[in-house]
């Protein structure tokens, strides 16, 4: 059956990258082409005994899979940059990078996806951003953007080591998000750990000061409701928790993630939400590969 | 001032200028700024905190946009002042390094890093940057009532590990009682080699006698602010602080007529509405939730027209921590739904 699937490796065997392999096995053109670690690890093991092939070379031995295509990097920025991003270039395999290293251009599926089919390094921006941008790009696109600004709240669990050692690259790289892919002139991002038991759902406020309020409340909130509608098709737990409102210029509105628990609980929507938009965005790379046949 | 050695000695940081800012809705200009700053320079307080109340980068929709850019206030402050130090508040989160370099380029020396009680390890970066500027590192735990001494004193402890010059516990939602203080800075100051500060507000009429209850614990820096300007009901009272210390015999170097002057004669012309424990103040320190919320909760009852303590009572049943004033408008609109339904 593996002629009409792209074969897909997944550098990083952590909870990210083990999320990833179960979003791989549903999904319907993208098959396991490797489970890659650099040292022996639970997620090594896991991915093994559900007979994924697996390897602790790290990205050389996903970079000598001749078959492999698509490669999702769920190890860490400096990883990326340094080892991960060049030699998976090296070896012609598409980059979709979940770490904040930003090599590529910034990919939020619902948004600009058909720009980047071609990239050779896409990049998914921040759980934050995959949350909020989409927002701020259906505000923008009717009723511009001047300003934008997002708080992302997420549960101290579903926080790891790598994203508690890095607020600043959270709040920087989402800011620009919100800037060159939002379509805001200005953007600000926030990010609140809460350890509340249980944990909440992440949750994203989203305000956007618009540069033609005469648009109204209505045609914006149609807007939001197509992107929402868009959004829903990768990460089904996604909805609206404060619908639009608008006081002057300045449009609110207020986002909910669940998670869709397949290998994370579902209070972890933020891993969801990236891990589900990287395996979108590698669907339709693939779905280009199929329909070229073994094009690019 | 006569120095002696035996008297027990406590550090004032006046933060009129930052928790204050929150009093006066983040409108200080320079005028003001410089104003206390020359006045607090004069009484001899040895560290002034400014910043939006939010810390730096706090200028936004969610906190409330500053009237003048706090980097021009720091840089305003640091002008006035010789001997005492500048200092600036940073919450991993909502400011960053980036910030923290540019407020230290503005004259800033000192910076207070704010996590919430049980997310410490968030600050590491932070502190460690405002230790290669050569800044002195406060570690800075907040909504301190929320768990007990140990965890806390775990936290501290990663912390000190960053390189942290002290540990300031902060019972941001003026919900402690003087023994639940006690508990917490002892467990502090056993656990840590650094000194331990704590930081009050009023919400329960309860900040300076909790900061007292603080010093006898073993805390040998407190906060307060001029007229007790602050989040919710205020801080402690910075000048009747200096009064109660000297009575006590604990020595602050502060001048004490000309702190009393500075409140009276630049602080309190100053102020915006009065610094009291009024309901929604009192409902901050009886369920919990951080001061700062109070004024952006009367903000939204107004627009949802609902009762500003059933706002508060939810925001502190939802367990929301420092920064989530964003909730606040979710609290309303959940409300507002459920009375609809």
């Amino acid at each position: 059956m593996s002629t009409d699937k792209i074969k897909v490796g997944i550098i990083g065997p952590g909870n990210i990258g083990t999320d990833l392999m179960y979003k791989v096995f549903r999904s319907k053109n993208l098959e396991m082409g490797m489970m890659a670690g650099i040292v022996e690890s639970e997620g090594i093991r896991r991915a093994a005994s559900l007979g994924v092939p697996v390897s602790t070379d790290g990205v050389d031995a996903v970079a000598q899979q001749k078959d492999i295509r698509i490669a999702f990097d769920a190890t860490s920025a400096a990883a990326h940059v340094k080892f991960n991003g060049p030699a998976l270039k090296e070896a012609g395999i598409i980059s979709v990078d979940l770490t904040p290293a930003a090599l590529g251009p910034y990919c939020v599926p619902s948004v600009n996806l058909d720009q980047l089919r071609m990239e050779p390094d896409i990049n998914m921006v921040t759980c934050g951003g995959q949350a909020t941008i989409p927002i701020v790009y259906a505000v923008s696109r009717v009723a511009g953007a001047s300003y934008a600004e997002i708080v992302a709240c997420i549960s101290s669990k579903s926080a790891g080591p790598g994203t508690r050692a890095n607020m600043d690259e959270f709040t920087e790289t989402t800011s620009k998000g919100l800037e060159s892919v939002g379509g805001a002139d200005k953007g600000k991002a926030i990010i609140i750990l809460n350890p509340a038991e249980p944990p909440l759902m992440m949750t994203n406020t989203i305000i956007v000061r618009v540069k033609d309020p005469s648009v109204g409340l209505e045609r914006i909130k149609a807007s939001i409701d197509e992107i929402v509608a868009e959004l829903k098709t990768y990460v089904p737990g996604y909805q609206l928790r404060v619908p639009p409102m608008m006081e002057g210029d300045k449009v609110t509105t207020i986002v909910q993630v669940q998670g869709q628990g397949d290998f994370l609980p579902e209070f972890s929507g933020n891993l969801d939400i990236i891990n589900s938009a990287a395996v979108a965005a590698a669907e339709q790379i693939a779905a280009e590969m199929l329909a070229t046949k073994g094009g690019a | 001032m006569r120095i002696d050695n035996n008297k027990r000695q406590v550090t004032l940081v006046d933060t009129t200028m930052r928790d204050g800012s929150h009093a006066v809705r983040h409108s200080y200009i320079p005028e003001q700024v410089a104003a206390l700053a020359k006045g607090l320079e004069e009484a001899r307080v040895p560290i002034i905190e400014i910043a939006h109340g939010d810390g730096l980068g706090g200028s936004s929709y969610t906190y409330g946009f500053s009237t003048t850019n706090e980097i021009e206030l720091v840089r305003t402050a640091a002008a006035q002042t010789r001997n005492s130090k500048v200092a600036v508040l940073l919450l991993p989160g909502v400011g960053t390094i980036e910030d923290l370099k540019r407020a230290h380029d503005a004259g800033a020396s000192v910076v207070r890093v704010a996590t919430h009680v049980t997310e410490a390890d968030v600050s590491a970066q932070h502190i460690a940057a405002a230790k290669e500027l050569g800044m002195m590192a406060v570690g800075f735990l907040m909504m301190t009532h929320m768990v007990g001494p140990e965890r806390i004193a775990e936290e501290a402890l990663k912390m000190e590990g960053y390189g942290a010059d002290y540990i300031n516990l902060a019972d941001s939602a003026g919900y402690l009682m003087p023994e639940g203080v006690k508990e917490r800075i002892e467990a502090v100051v056993a656990a840590v080699n650094i000194p331990v500060g704590f930081h009050a507000h009023n919400n329960l009429a309860l900040a300076m006698a909790n900061s007292m209850v603080a010093v006898e614990a073993g805390a040998t820096y407190l906060d307060g602010t001029l007229r007790g300007l602050g989040a919710g009901a205020g801080n402690t009272q910075l000048e009747v602080l200096v009064g109660v210390l000297n009575r006590r015999e604990i020595g602050t170097g502060v001048d004490f007529y000309r702190l009393m002057d500075l409140a009276q004669d630049v602080a309190e012309p100053l102020m915006q509405r009065p610094q009291i424990v009024d309901s929604g103040s009192l409902m901050l320190g009886y369920a919990g939730v951080y001061s700062s919320f109070l004024l952006h909760v009367y903000n939204a009852a107004d627009k949802f027209a609902l009762e500003p303590r059933d706002i508060l009572v939810e925001l502190g049943r939802r367990g929301m921590v420092g920064g989530q004033e964003d909730m606040i408008i979710d609290v309303a609109y959940q409300l507002t739904k459920q009375s609809a339904d």
